[in-house]
């Protein structure tokens, strides 16, 4: 089949997952057949053609060119399922399989990307160097070094973990304490208002003088970081509550505690967690540049090193995985809110 | 719904006896003060069901809030049963207009919400499903309430105030947002919770058939600040007919008090 043929076939691409018994476009196998030839052609690209003389000959080539096969191998094997399932899925596979279509331009776009990027930069060396690096490097990264950014990976998210469980926790506590009594809103407001504003890092100077260790000083950081809009979305929350809730409650015969607990905190709960996702943003850009700056070790460590040797091989391969920690990290948080605040209606999906 | 065969728990009460004692009171209104309500003095008996009428924003809900205990009266005082109400008590329970149930709890939770309060949620449980049923929403435990109508809202709100067997119901125009067929076949069903249980009832309401179709007495009251202008015995037989010649009297009377008489 040609190029032309997935292409005329791309705009009737469903997006979702079809219904068991619905209705299967008859060119399903011919649009992941057309994604496995791709990657196939990029496997070919890897292995066959020969890398640039005039630089360096990469290590992992073979292997990345296995890996592209494999990848090739499976949209041949989801082809012939799709196949065997025409016209309409009948099984949760197979209807997960249809919803796979909808990925189909994905899979077609990252194999000409992974070409292009091969042929930049391993065959005809066109890109400056040592910047650009060819994908293998990224896997050589992963086969060799992999026992160090594991561990700068646990540093990191053992870190992250520590400094915003404290500041989330903080900040709820702190944000219901300022919605909820008068004198504490007195004193803590005037503090928030001046301190609020000022980004966490700027702060990063004194921290590390003030704190015995530089770990503890992280934890402060990134404490700060998110607890800041945690408490101002907590607060807000609280502050917006109806009073009616209040009134009700308290006719039958609530307790202040209950009235806290169990009016003021859930009433608050979908404000607490905008703050738990603005915290989380700012924690992880705190975290890197704790880890750059003071810490010697974690990710942001890793980065700073990769960069000092030049080594962009692990700078790009530390940076990948960190996108999908962090973007785990994301869906995990709306994970749980989609699950305690699974009472509201029309909530964004991530 | 309602027809209570067997002496359930939920929904028999002996009723409270209120005794409004020249209250005034009044609010802060841009530094200045709004006196609201003017030497209201009111004695309701046990097991009356005693309807508010008066002009919007003359101080109805405001008294209501004061015998529920939410704020205490700027002069003269309120005795429950003969002692003064210092503050809310789950024997005094408020049905606003709007239900406000808390929307991230179930149906099934929000009515548990006094008894969870009250931390006697283990022993006395079984009372929330005799309450659902009570109000005929048996089978909807699980429902959220932005899932419920508006009617069905509102007698959540009412299963939520029933299941801790107020000694005094105080209804804050509780059928006022409801769309007129479901507010008439709720003013009979809350007729019949009120003459099977035997609370003391005090309805507030902005419609003059409902509150003579329900009430045992209708008091009216004038503009701001509210002072008693009436205090009218409705002494007709339950279950009332709406076109009952007495009823329609009534009416008129009160028109006549709140200046409306032309339009008859
Ligand atoms: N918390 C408050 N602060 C200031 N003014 C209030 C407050 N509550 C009610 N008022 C005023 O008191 C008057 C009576 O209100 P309300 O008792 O709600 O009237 P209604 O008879 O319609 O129920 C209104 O003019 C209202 O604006
Ligand atoms: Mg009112």
């Amino acid at each position: 089949m040609s190029l032309n043929d997935t292409a005329a076939a791309l705009p009737a691409a469903n997006g979702g997952t079809l219904p068991i018994g619905g209705l299967l476009p008859s060119s399903l196998p011919l649009r992941f057949s057309a994604a496995a030839l791709l990657w196939f052609a990029a496997s070919g690209v890897t292995a066959l053609w020969p890398d640039a003389a005039d630089a360096q000959e990469w290590e992992r080539t073979g292997e990345f060119a296995s890996l592209l096969v494999v990848a090739a191998g499976l949209l041949v094997l989801t082809a012939l399922l799709a196949a065997a399932i025409h016209p309409a899925p009948r099984s949760r596979l197979e209807s997960a399989i249809a919803g796979l279509s909808a990925s189909v331009p994905w899979l077609i776009a990252l194999a000409l990307g992974v070409t292009g990027w091969e042929i930049l930069t391993a065959k005809l060396n066109l890109l400056p160097r040592p910047f650009f690096v060819p994908p293998q490097a990224l896997l050589e990264v992963y086969l060799d070094d992999w026992p160090r950014l594991l561990d700068c990976f646990a540093a990191s998210l053992t870190l992250l973990a520590t400094g915003y469980t404290v500041g989330s926790v903080l900040g709820v506590v702190t944000g219901v304490a300022i919605g909820w009594s008068r004198a504490v809103g007195y004193w803590v407001h005037p503090v928030l208002r001046l301190i609020g504003p000022l980004p966490a890092t700027a702060w990063l100077p004194i921290a590390f003088f003030a704190f015995p260790t530089s770990w503890s000083a992280s934890v402060f950081l990134i404490a700060l970081a998110s607890g800041v809009p945690v408490t101002v979305l907590t607060w807000s929350g609280v502050a917006g509550v109806n009073s009616a809730y209040y009134d009700i409650a308290r006719t039958l015969g609530a307790s202040p505690r209950f009235l806290v607990l169990k009016v003021a905190v859930p009433a608050a709960m979908p404000h607490v967690f905008v703050g738990l996702f603005m915290g989380l943003g700012a924690s992880f850009a705190v975290l890197v540049v704790a880890e750059m700056l003071g810490v010697k070790s974690g990710v942001g460590w890793y980065l700073q090193w990769a960069q000092g040797w030049a080594a962009y091989g692990n700078m790009y391969a530390a940076l990948l995985v960190m996108a999908l920690v962090c973007s785990g990290l994301v869906t995990l948080l709306f994970r749980v809110r989609d699950r305690l605040l699974a009472w509201q209606k029309g909530m964004l999906k991530w | 719904m309602v027809a209570l065969e067997n002496t359930d728990t939920v929904g028999q009460s002996a009723g409270m006896t209120i005794d409004v004692q020249t209250v005034s009171h009044s609010f802060e209104l841009h530094g200045a003060p709004l006196p609201v309500l003017d030497g209201v003095e009111l004695r309701v008996e046990p097991g009356e069901l005693v309807a508010l009428l008066g002009p919007s924003g003359c101080g109805k809900s405001t008294l209501l809030r004061l015998v529920a205990g939410l704020e205490p009266p700027s002069r003269g005082r309120i005795l429950a049963d003969g002692r003064p109400i210092t503050g809310p008590d789950p024997s005094r329970v408020v049905v606003f207009q709007d239900p406000t149930l808390y929307p991230w709890r179930t149906v099934r939770d929000n009515v548990a919400l006094g008894l969870e309060a009250r931390g006697l949620l283990r022993s006395q449980g079984h009372r929330i499903d005799k309450a659902l049923a009570l109000v005929g929403l048996a089978g909807f435990e699980k429902a959220y309430p932005h899932q419920l109508s508006g009617g069905m809202s509102q007698r959540a709100a009412l299963a939520r105030a029933l299941v801790n067997d107020p000694r005094l119901l105080i209804l804050d125009e509780p059928l006022g947002k409801l769309d007129s067929l479901t507010r008439l076949a709720m003013q009979s069903e809350l007729v019949d919770l009120w003459r099977n249980t035997g609370f003391t009832g005090l309805l507030v309401t902005h419609d003059i058939e409902e509150a003579l179709f329900m009430a045992t007495r209708v008091i009216v009251f004038s503009g701001r600040p509210a002072r008693i202008k009436a205090d009218l015995s409705v002494d007709r037989p339950y279950p009332r007919h709406r076109g009952d010649p007495v009823l329609t009297e009534l009416r008129h009377r009160i028109l006549e008090l709140l200046g409306l008489a032309e339009t008859w």
